[in-house]
């Protein structure tokens, strides 16, 4: 992913920032600024995600592009966040661990590197939440 | 609007055709569709070209008019070409776009091209990844074996579906592949290949998956009160539907239905005028096993959750009551994910003109394709009859 692509979501991958329509009340993470529900009639504001959540479906991925294929295998999951909006993102647990409706909660990782003196992208990734 | 008839088709070999080119390919496809059809490229009036990639996977753009170039449409007859791009619906689509000039009244002959040349390129997992929301999806890891081992994942969990049942479209899928002269994998399978091959993206193995492939095929439409002209087997278009859905499989309410399936069949069978039962076979897309189960369920033919069950008893192979993929779908045809919605509207031909050899349907009357873009952001959806 290119600096400029990368750097204009660092509120939503460093925070969690996501956007709630106060029309309907909806929360989207990954950030909308169109209501998909009220479209025109929505008023989006941002939105502080709390980055709780479960797993809804997961696969372990064991054959990637080359950008991932240090991590292999990897949990790759659809998490649905407590305020309702899902997201897809990596679980970082041992894979037989996984099970859909797992609690997971969100923390600040590496995600990539471009090569060895590259820049190296960081952001959210999701950890078993153990009460 | 006026009636559309399908008049010829032609097609090349699907596979790793590393010493043919793109433009090659679309020659040898659209030629032989020519040549079926009875038609000169002076009474052609308009071309479109499905491709999803072209861009990434050999660096070249302004596909339409690459490929009117190469046939000789372009420089001395002017044809206009466009490019259509709905990612794996590309060919789907541009087949819809040549429908829609002759039934508007717009252009008579029209061709519709399908393409793509996958095996010049060596990352073409991130190339198809480009399929899904790339900042969203992709960026977090997201390949598409990926994304539909989810769809399955979360299918298995809600309907009790087996590993076995899945493994069987694969089988089935080879069985026809076998018994069709282009396809990419032309030998029979047992389910323990499929179970014994190598994890994908759990639960899907490698025999789940369809592969990269080189492919191109064009079919040549004109007005059905026109087809007489050019062939006695004139193939009916008794609907042409499309829908649309979330880029992001994340944002659908129900990972393991596509919504815009449900929508375009809902649509076509609506045009056709024609129930569920009329139908006699269907080429749905099965890039993966488990996406021609909710294939065939979001279109109406069984119940939610029966599918594997229904596959598992044979009733989607050749002699069944729905035969599915007798091309070889996705899984054994190959997929050159630009051409394959064309492939599926080669195949309706084939097997409504009583053409098929030895994966005939008997009695094919009444064909219909589904073609799917990403997780089903885009889904294109035809229906066929003799005439």
């Amino acid at each position: 992913m290119t600096v400029a692509r990368f750097w204009r979501a660092i509120p939503q991958r460093y925070n969690m920032v996501g956007t709630k329509c106060e029309t309907c009340g909806a929360v989207f993470f990954p950030p909308r600024s169109v209501c998909p529900h009220c479209r025109r009639d929505g008023k989006i504001v941002e939105y502080q995600c709390s980055g709780k959540g479960k797993v809804m479906t997961f696969s372990v991925v064991h054959s990637a592009s080359d950008q991932y294929s240090e991590m292999k295998p990897y949990v790759l999951a659809i998490i649905e966040l407590e305020e309702g909006a899902r997201m897809t993102t990596h679980v970082i647990c041992e894979p037989e661990e996984v099970y859909i409706g797992m609690p997971v909660k969100s923390v600040f990782r590496v995600l990539d590197r471009e090569g060895s003196d590259g820049i190296i992208h960081y952001g959210t990734k999701f950890v078993p939440d153990v009460a | 609007m006026r009636e559309v008839a399908v008049i010829g088709a032609g097609i090349t070999a699907f596979g790793e055709l590393w010493d043919t080119s793109f433009r090659d390919m679309c020659a040898e496809a659209g030629v032989k569709a020519l040549e079926d059809a009875n038609v000169v490229g002076e009474q052609i009036d308009a071309m479109f070209v499905g491709s999803m990639s072209a861009g990434r996977f050999i660096g070249q753009e302004h596909v339409g008019a690459l490929v009117a170039d190469y046939v000789g449409l372009g420089g001395d007859l002017h044809v206009p070409a466009t490019r259509v791009e709905a990612a794996c619906a590309s060919g789907g689509l541009a087949f819809r776009q040549a429908v829609a000039a002759v039934a508007s009244g717009m252009s008579d002959i029209v061709v519709a091209a399908g393409v793509e040349k996958m095996t010049d390129v060596a990352d073409a997992t991130d190339v198809l990844a480009g399929a899904a929301d790339r900042e969203w999806e992709s960026f977090a890891g997201a390949t598409f074996p990926g994304l539909y081992a989810m769809i399955a994942c979360d299918y298995m969990n809600k309907y009790g579906l087996t590993r076995e049942q899945l493994a069987q479209v694969a089988v089935k899928n080879h069985y026809h592949g076998a018994r069709n002269p282009y396809a990419q994998f032309r030998s029979e399978i047992t389910q323990s290949t499929v179970l014994k091959s190598t994890l994908v993206a759990s639960p899907l193995r490698l025999f789940d998956c369809s592969p990269v492939s080189d492919g191109a095929a064009a079919v040549i439409v004109c007005p059905l009160e026109r087809a007489k002209e050019f062939t006695d087997t004139p193939i009916k278009v008794l609907a042409s539907a499309q829908a649309g859905d979330t880029i992001a499989l994340h944002d659908r309410p129900d990972f393991s239905t596509m919504g815009a399936t449900v929508a375009a069949g809902n649509s076509a069978f609506k045009q056709a005028k024609l129930e569920r039962k009329a139908v006699n076979f269907v080429e749905v897309h099965d890039c993966f096993t488990i996406a021609e189960l909710c294939a065939i369920e979001d279109l109406g033919f069984v119940q939610k959750g029966t599918a594997g069950k229904f596959t598992e008893e044979g009733q989607t192979q050749i002699g069944g009551k729905l035969p599915v993929n007798t091309s070889g779908g996705l899984k054994s045809c190959g997929h050159p994910v630009g051409a394959t919605g064309i492939k599926q509207v080669w195949e309706a031909v084939q097997q409504l003109r009583g053409e098929a050899g030895k994966r005939q349907v008997d009695g094919a009357e009444i064909g219909m394709t589904q073609n799917v873009g990403g997780t089903g952001a885009t889904v294109v959806s035809h229906i066929f009859g003799r005439v």
